[in-house]
């Protein structure tokens, strides 16, 4: 194998294995940045994932090509609507997040195969026509050399994921309503004295946790799994936390959390095909991300850092 | 008392209420949910082989319980339950079948040492990188659970030896020798797979509730959980405290791993992913409130609706996944017990201006015709 195509392996796999971490964990950090601690980004990745594939299934033959981009959408709304199951819980009635993201947890893959099953008649779909496969982004594959390695053939997804990571960056540290959302995580008893709305933008920060993470959950179902099953979403809800962990509640953090994630676990599932790689036994290359991710943690980052509120109800004195 | 006795009544309203969701879920997609939970109690409670089932579900999650609870005290998020089991499970089951000769007064409590061992010291490691490097238990924890996973299916493909194995995916059964199954407990629940796993998780909870409440140690865990710099100021070792609590957390793990593979399975086979009782164990805490007592009704209710909600999909047509969506809906009203509070504050609010209203009735029937105009001061 030529060292352009092998590299450019590794990246369109490290980029599609990358693009729901970087979606979803950035939902985290708006969720945690506003004050509310949202393990229950697998149960929303699940939502979205079950959510697209129905749309998938049900308008492939509209939509044609169109259809997955269509279903990203759908996996969006309806990670958005069980989204709000938690922030009820969490900012309107005062439930601890931990308890309310498990319910999201146990409640998601339970109701979307009960739902599967009552669609379609039994545990899981079929696999979906239209595919996000790959992309080729047009203008910038013609760049020489490096649009070859970054632009052709590559995760389309992934490179929506990039360009939602800066703009999150933009809008946590740049705008108005960013700064008031880092205030309510930060000390919401302060926010509300200075006249912010300390629910709403509570009730904000997990919607879009809501939103982001069901397109992250639409993304693993429509370029890795491509049906929907109880096994379609499978941990990468808890990977995309600890990417935002990792990232310290920073979206170009996330996203280098992601992507590193992403580069390691594509490494397992293709390093049987890369010289060098291949003659080591399976096991080694299938924990080491796993392994490399604590080893950095403990020896590079140290103390992570939450918003100082994070996971705080904030009760407003009547 | 007061609070035990609320905590109590939320439990039970929370029960009720994730009932009635179960109950609207099944209405709305056309099932008939009388059909339905009639089918599911009859199935949980249907035969003895069933009962017997129930005990075998509630056995490992009592203690996977009791272990997220310890380390929520110590103020951990122990995310990695799942795969402190498997280390029990995969480590127990290899070292059973590796001395199929030992007596098994011999080998029951070396194996189940193992096994809380294997489970503790995978408990133990996130404990210490928190304690020493600061390090997030939370991503530590969910890392190991996949490290772990990965493992103990390599062990098992690659590294136990093929006399030991059924199959390149699952090892023998063990000997009887090793097995926590006793024949008594066998025959009174007609061939279930409940073994003596539940006696040892109903001991646990004893010696859990008692270290807890009744020692030095338990104690400071409460103290460093509560408010680590307080007892640092009192001279406790916090970091002491975070890895011991872990430790403990992942050795009850362990054991919830080890009983699964020598009372229930009698073997180990290759895992799609992380076994589910490390989940349903937090939930089960979640569901018992924190409280020790909580921790055994909560597993008996998760383990009635599980075994339950097998039989549904037979007799009343209802999916399975239903009782899943009560259990969530469930521990959703118990995290949510705010709202349950305010409905009884409204209704006893409610009662008591009934009753302040009819005692005024009553006082103004017998001094209405005396003085008519105090009554309406006292108001």
């Amino acid at each position: 194998m030529s060292l352009m195509a092998m590299l450019s392996l590794v990246i369109s796999s490290t980029l599609v294995y990358s693009a729901p971490l970087i979606f979803t964990s950035i939902g985290g950090t708006f969720s945690e940045r506003s004050g509310v601690v949202n393990v229950g980004l697998e149960g929303i990745m699940g939502m979205g994932a079950f959510a697209s594939v129905v749309f998938n299934l049900t308008f492939a033959d509209q939509f044609g090509a169109a259809t997955p981009w269509l279903s990203l959408l759908a996996g969006a709304v309806v990670g958005l609507v069980f989204s709000l199951l938690h922030a009820v819980a969490t900012v309107t009635l005062r439930a601890d997040h931990i308890i309310s993201g498990t319910v999201i947890n146990l409640m998601a893959p339970a109701l979307g195969v009960f739902l599967i099953k009552v669609l379609y008649g039994k545990g899981q779909t079929e696999p979906i026509t239209q595919d996000f496969g790959y992309t080729t982004v047009p203008g910038l594959s013609k760049i020489p050399v490096l649009g070859q390695l970054f632009f052709e053939k590559t995760s389309g997804p992934a490179w929506l994921a990039i360009l939602v990571a800066v703009a999150s960056w933009y809008i946590i540290f740049k705008t108005k309503f960013g700064l008031r959302l880092r205030s309510v995580g930060e000390n919401p008893q302060a926010a509300d004295t200075l006249g912010l709305n300390v629910a709403r933008l509570r009730y904000s920060g997990v919607m879009l946790s809501g939103l982001l993470g069901g397109i992250g959950g639409a993304v693993v179902a429509q370029s890795i799994s491509l049906n929907y099953s109880a096994s379609t979403i499978v941990g990468q809800g808890f990977m995309a936390m600890a990417a935002m962990i990792f990232g310290r509640w920073n979206p170009i953090g996330a996203l280098g959390a992601s992507l590193f994630f992403g580069l390691s676990q594509s490494l397992a599932v293709i390093g049987a095909q890369l010289p060098g790689l291949n003659n080591v036994p399976s096991i080694w290359l299938q924990i080491a991300p796993y392994v490399f991710t604590i080893i950095v943690l403990v020896f590079f980052f140290g103390k992570t850092k939450a918003p100082k509120a994070d996971g705080v109800n904030y009760i407003k004195a009547a | 008392m007061t609070v035990q006795k609320n905590s109590l009544s939320i439990a039970l309203f929370s029960i009720l209420f994730g009932l009635i969701v179960g109950a609207i879920i099944m209405l709305v997609f056309g099932y008939n949910p009388i059909s339905g939970y009639v089918a599911l109690i009859g199935s949980a409670f249907g035969s003895m082989q069933n009962i017997g089932g129930v005990f075998t579900q509630m056995t490992p999650l009592i203690l996977t319980a009791l272990g997220f609870t310890i380390a929520q005290t110590a103020g951990f998020f122990n995310i990695g339950l799942s795969g402190q089991a498997l280390a029990g499970w995969v480590g127990s089951v290899w070292y059973a079948l590796s001395f199929p000769d030992m007596p098994a007064y011999l080998m029951i409590p070396s194996v189940l040492i193992l096994g809380t061992a294997l489970g503790g010291l995978a408990g133990a490691i996130p404990g210490w990188l928190r304690a020493q490097f600061g390090a997030s238990e939370v991503i530590v924890t969910i890392m190991m659970n996949y490290i772990l996973l990965f493992l103990g299916n390599d062990i098992l493909q690659n590294t136990m030896s093929k006399t030991i194995k059924e199959s390149a995916e699952t090892t023998k059964q063990v000997g009887s020798n090793a097995s926590l199954q006793v024949k008594w407990l066998t025959d009174i629940t007609q061939g279930s797979s409940i073994s003596t796993g539940i006696f040892i998780a109903f001991i646990m909870t004893i010696v859990v509730w008692f270290i807890m409440t009744k020692t030095t140690l338990g104690f400071e865990i409460r103290s460093v959980g509560l408010n680590p710099d307080a007892a640092r100021y009192a001279g406790m070792s916090a970091k002491r405290n975070a890895v011991i609590a872990m430790t403990m957390s992942g050795g009850l793990a362990g054991l919830a791993g080890t009983i699964e593979g020598l009372g229930n399975y009698l073997n180990f086979f290759t895992q799609n992913g992380s076994p589910a009782i490390g989940f349903d164990g937090m939930a089960v805490a979640l569901l018992g409130g924190g409280s020790y007592l909580g921790v055994l009704g909560a597993a008996a209710i998760f383990s009635v609706l599980k075994i339950g909600g097998l039989g549904m999909p037979m007799t009343s047509g209802v999916p399975f996944e239903l009782v899943d969506i009560v259990t969530a809906s469930i521990i959703f009203f118990v995290g949510a017990r705010y709202l349950i509070m305010v409905m009884q504050a409204r209704v006893s609010a409610m009662d008591e201006k009934a009753a302040v209203a009819t005692a005024n009735k009553k006082a103004a029937n017998t001094t209405s015709k005396k003085d008519n105009s105090h009554q309406k001061g006292g108001e």
